[in-house]
């Protein structure tokens, strides 16, 4: 029997009928075509899938949608703003943060996130903050040089 | 010329569809009506196949159709392997077990319904009658007369192969000293962060059929699967999107990319199949499987004379694309860096109840590096020598290339020394062996690890390679300017939609703004072989580059018709043909399109305003040579050129990796203290896309040193068959990697470019695990195997 859903994604309303099994994940894929937020593992262990459910960053494939009913949930279609790259987003692209890119929304969430929390994180920081989210492509090195890039710009600004 | 764009740290043009969620991989593409299809695999490893009943899934509600092996085995032609070898056996495989299973994860039907969450729920309807059969995934013991997986065949020997120059018997003979060592190099799984995935549309009035597929290879694939499910290879179209990562893995072609083609074909609808990560790693080819025993003889100064490597290859329990091929590439690469006079590999692979194996990030290659490295490395404390001297003493030098090994390679350019000195001094080398003898008399395990790798790149000469090893690029210029480069190529996270925009804008002298990179479409692209062995930039760049020569011959030959000059007087600069070169230095780049967007009259082009020039940038000739009012006798209107680039050799970049580690006493953890390497991979055409291929090299390197390995147990049951079973590395398990590198171009192409994709994976592992041998020295250990655990460590430690 399908349920209904009220949530914000991105600052818009959507009321849907779910299956109550339906994942959070495929929900914002298959419903609401924001195809940004990919699928790596379907066992929360590689954080392809990671959005902000209330400001947190959660892993979609591990959340039912019926969970997220009354949320706001923010994916990586939501970060830039106006046109404008969110901090996160730009350090990624100066500092060669991706390759094949489909790790990077989770990791930009995560990221955003770690950040939001410890402004002026240590590497060390900052390699723990992204230890849910798996890369093959980039060998973290950049990523974290993209990391790093954000909080200095954050904090210029 | 002078460059603006190539050699300089361009931002990728791909990133900002990336960063904003916006690209389309596979699963991102949604079409109407589409059907999603979950297959039932084998949970036993070899098994007869008694009966299936699908009754119950095919009439649950939202199912449309199930197939399985009997209903397709008459249809569909058997999952190809281009390997050709003397007397080599071949399963026939087909794309949905008949009569018998033979590895877990072996596909045994399909089911096709509305949508994925029931199309999962009716393959748990399905039930299959299995009859367990003797299980064989030890690869010797599947050598000395294990349970014979295939009725066709006596053995589970899929072949044996002897290669290699000069007389190993004397080397041994003669050798003043010899050491021997096992090695393993166990399974490891690629993990594209993307799974497979495939889409396929058939439509039945225009009786074509498109497949998107998450692949390296489009144009091989759409040859093959046109084959498989008799199609005509030009009514079938192979889009690859976005690609997640490949690193081998999708260097294939798969059972569910023709048997999808074929369903929606049956169906009239697009059916999808999107992997799951366990079946990515159940299903998906696995890299590296051999076990061996490698032999070096040395006289007593470290001069070494002959190398023998005697290898059981654990193919898994039938070929797919390339699998046979893999452990004759580390024949090939057994000389290393290095002057051995006599080389010996023997090969005895076989069939196992397993997954696959197939081409892993290096293919072959990581396998003989980390040979040939180790064994350098014994011979080292054979000697009690210095493990950077021992190498030294071997490398051939700058002047005696082209170096032919005993091999059967000739190694194009290169000057080791200059990069293990490079590497040494930024390490701080003899600082770092006064620190590691300090430290051991205070108790601590610190070691240091030299890896001077050579690699085999830019595959390949077509004579080397089992379907062509050139690659094609088409350049044209079109009426408003845009530069559009069609590449054979099939760039999934490398980075060439840059680096080719990069090698047209600086050629051209246009804005890298300007330039689209197209590839990955077999209905726009012309044909292609794709991307893998390290061959992207140095052959795919090159046949773009050539194009580029082509297509300037003819701007050049329009340039000087409209100018009324002579040809010697119509020089190229700044990107513009000018009477008086000197005039027209203007940056390059700087040129707008003549035409700007949203401006040209409806229905018509404008008219070209080059009367009466001195110069012509290329966009005022593109608009020439497409309206042909002014063009000179007997030249064809279009400013375009397509070429093939068929390589004369492949190249062979090379380098030294330093890993400087400490071993924890309490725990046998293992921290790395540094991370050096100096990589030489030719010309370089963008050093930040350069880095990110070292960087992850590196990391899929630490990941077999120190954590991967895809485990069976004895009755063939997939151990790891989950990311939480199979460690991936994460960020907190990686050093601060210092990189530098030489430039050696290759004489191969003109743009001297090696190739890097797999550098890092191939140079860094003896690196690693000889830093944590060198640590526990002090204990008599002289080799570990790999993955090489805490738990390893502290057992020798603690003497458990």
């Amino acid at each position: 029997m399908k349920k209904a859903i009220n949530l914000s994604v991105n600052g818009v309303p959507h009321t849907d009928e779910v299956e109550p099994r339906m994942l959070l994940v495929h929900y914002l894929r298959d419903v609401l075509s924001l195809t940004g937020t990919h699928v790596g593992c379907e066992t929360s262990l590689c954080g392809a899938c990671t959005v902000m459910l209330d400001g947190q960053a959660v892993k979609s494939c591990t959340v039912f949608a019926v969970q997220a009913d009354g949320s706001q949930v923010t994916t990586i279609e939501g970060f830039a703003k106006n046109g404008e790259l969110h901090p996160v987003q730009e350090g990624f692209w100066e500092k060669h943060g991706l390759q094949c890119g489909y790790c990077t929304p989770g990791m930009i969430v995560t990221a955003a996130q770690l950040l939001d929390r410890n402004a002026a994180p240590s590497r060390e920081e900052i390699c723990h903050g992204l230890e849910g989210n798996l890369c093959r492509c980039t060998g973290y090195q950049h990523i974290i040089e993209a990391v790093q890039y954000a909080a200095k710009k954050a904090g210029q600004s | 010329m002078t460059n603006k764009y190539v050699g300089r740290r361009v931002k990728r043009t791909e990133d900002p569809r990336l960063i904003r969620g916006l690209a389309h991989y596979v699963d991102d593409i949604s079409l109407p009506g589409t059907l999603h299809v979950a297959f039932v695999r084998s949970y036993y490893a070899h098994a007869k196949i008694n009966s299936i009943d699908t009754s119950a899934a095919e009439s649950a509600p939202g199912v449309v159709a199930v197939y399985t092996g009997k209903d397709v085995a008459e249809k569909i032609g058997p999952v190809p392997c281009a390997g050709a070898l003397p007397d080599l056996k071949v399963p026939d495989h087909r794309v949905l077990a008949t009569s018998k299973v033979y590895f877990v994860g072996h596909p045994v039907a399909a089911v096709v319904a509305s949508d994925r969450y029931t199309a999962r729920d009716a393959a748990d309807l399905i039930v299959v009658d299995y009859e367990e059969l003797p299980v064989v995934t030890d690869v010797e013991q599947a050598a000395a007369g294990g349970p014979v997986i295939h009725d066709a065949f006596s053995d589970n020997i899929a072949y044996r192969l002897t290669s290699g120059e000069g007389d190993i018997d004397a080397a041994f003979a003669a050798a003043d000293r010899t050491v021997k060592q096992r090695v393993l190099h166990k399974r490891l799984a690629p993990i594209a962060m993307e799974p497979r995935g495939v889409l396929a549309r058939y439509f039945p009035g225009e009786e074509e059929l498109t497949l998107w597929s998450s692949t390296q290879i489009p144009h091989l694939m759409r040859t093959q699967v046109a084959l498989m499910i008799g199609i005509a290879e030009n009514k079938l179209r192979v889009i690859t999107p976005e690609v997640g990562g490949g690193f081998g893995s999708k260097l294939n072609v798969y059972a569910e990319e023709a048997l999808l083609g074929w369903i929606s074909m049956q169906l009239g609808k697009p059916v999808k199949w999107i992997e799951t990560r366990r079946e990515n790693i159940q299903a998906t080819i696995h890299g590296r499987g051999q076990v061996g025993d490698i032999e070096i003889a040395f006289k007593n100064d470290g001069t070494l004379t002959g190398l023998r490597y005697t290898v059981f290859a654990d193919l898994g329990a039938y070929h797919q694309l390339l699998t046979p091929a893999i452990p004759t590439l580390t024949g090939l690469m057994l000389s290393g860096a290095y002057k051995i006079p006599a080389i010996q590999m023997n090969i005895t692979a076989c069939f196992t109840n397993k997954m696959a194996t197939d081409a892993y990030r290096g293919a072959g290659r990581p396998e003989a590096t980390y040979i040939v490295e180790r064994g350098l490395d014994l011979v080292a404390a054979e000697l009690g020598a210095d493990p950077a001297e021992v190498r030294r003493k071997n490398f051939p030098a700058p002047s005696e290339f082209p170096f032919h090994t005993a091999t059967g390679l000739d190694y194009d350019s290169g000057d080791y020394e200059a990069a293990l000195n490079k590497a040494q001094q930024i390490a701080g080398y003899s600082e770092l062996r006064e620190m590691q003898k300090k430290g051991r008399e205070e108790g601590r395990l610190i070691g240091i690890g030299v890896s001077t790798y050579v690699e085999i790149c830019a595959l390949g000469p077509s004579q080397a390679m089992p379907a062509g090893g050139w690659e094609s690029a088409t350049v044209r210029i079109e009426p408003t300017g845009k530069v559009t480069i069609l590449t054979g190529a099939s760039p999934h996270g490398q980075g060439q939609e840059t680096s080719f925009a990069q090698i047209a804008a600086d050629e051209l002298g246009v804005n890298i703004n300007d330039v689209t990179v197209i590839h990955g479409d077999t209905g726009v692209v012309q044909y292609g072989i794709g991307t893998f062995g390290s061959r992207a930039t140095a052959v795919g760049g090159t046949a773009v580059f050539v194009a580029i020569q082509k297509l300037k011959e003819k701007a050049h030959k329009i340039a000087t018709h409209i100018l009324n000059a002579d040809a010697s007087r119509v020089t190229f600069e700044g990107g513009k043909y000018s009477l008086q070169a000197a005039k027209a230095a203007s940056a390059a780049g700087t040129s707008e399109p003549v035409v700007p967007v949203g401006e040209a009259p409806a229905g018509a082009l404008p008219e070209p305003d080059t009367e009466g020039k001195s110069s012509l940038t290329m966009q005022e000739i593109a608009l020439e040579a497409h309206v042909a009012k002014n063009l000179p006798p007997d030249t064809e209107p279009g400013l375009s050129a397509t070429y093939f680039f068929e390589p004369k050799n492949f190249t062979f970049p090379f380098g030294t990796h330093i890993a400087v580690v400490e071993v924890d006493r309490e725990t046998g953890d293992i921290k790395f203290l540094r991370y050096v390497a100096v990589d030489d991979c030719g010309r370089v055409i963008n050093p930040m896309l350069v880095d990110g291929q070292v960087h992850g090299g590196i990391v899929q390197s630490i990941g077999q040193a120190m954590y991967e390995e895809v485990v069976y147990d004895e009755s063939g049951q997939l151990v790891t068959g989950t990311l939480m079973d199979y460690a991936v590395p994460r960020a907190s398990h990686i050093p601060e990697f210092e990189l530098d590198r030489t430039e050696t171009p290759t004489p191969v192409n003109p743009l001297g470019v090696k190739g890097v994709g797999e550098a890092g994976t191939i140079g860094s592992t003896p690196a690693i695990v000889g830093a944590i041998v060198d640590a526990l020295a002090p204990f008599g250990v002289r080799h570990l195997d790999m993955p090489i655990k805490p738990e390893n460590v502290w057992r020798i430690i603690n003497g458990h």
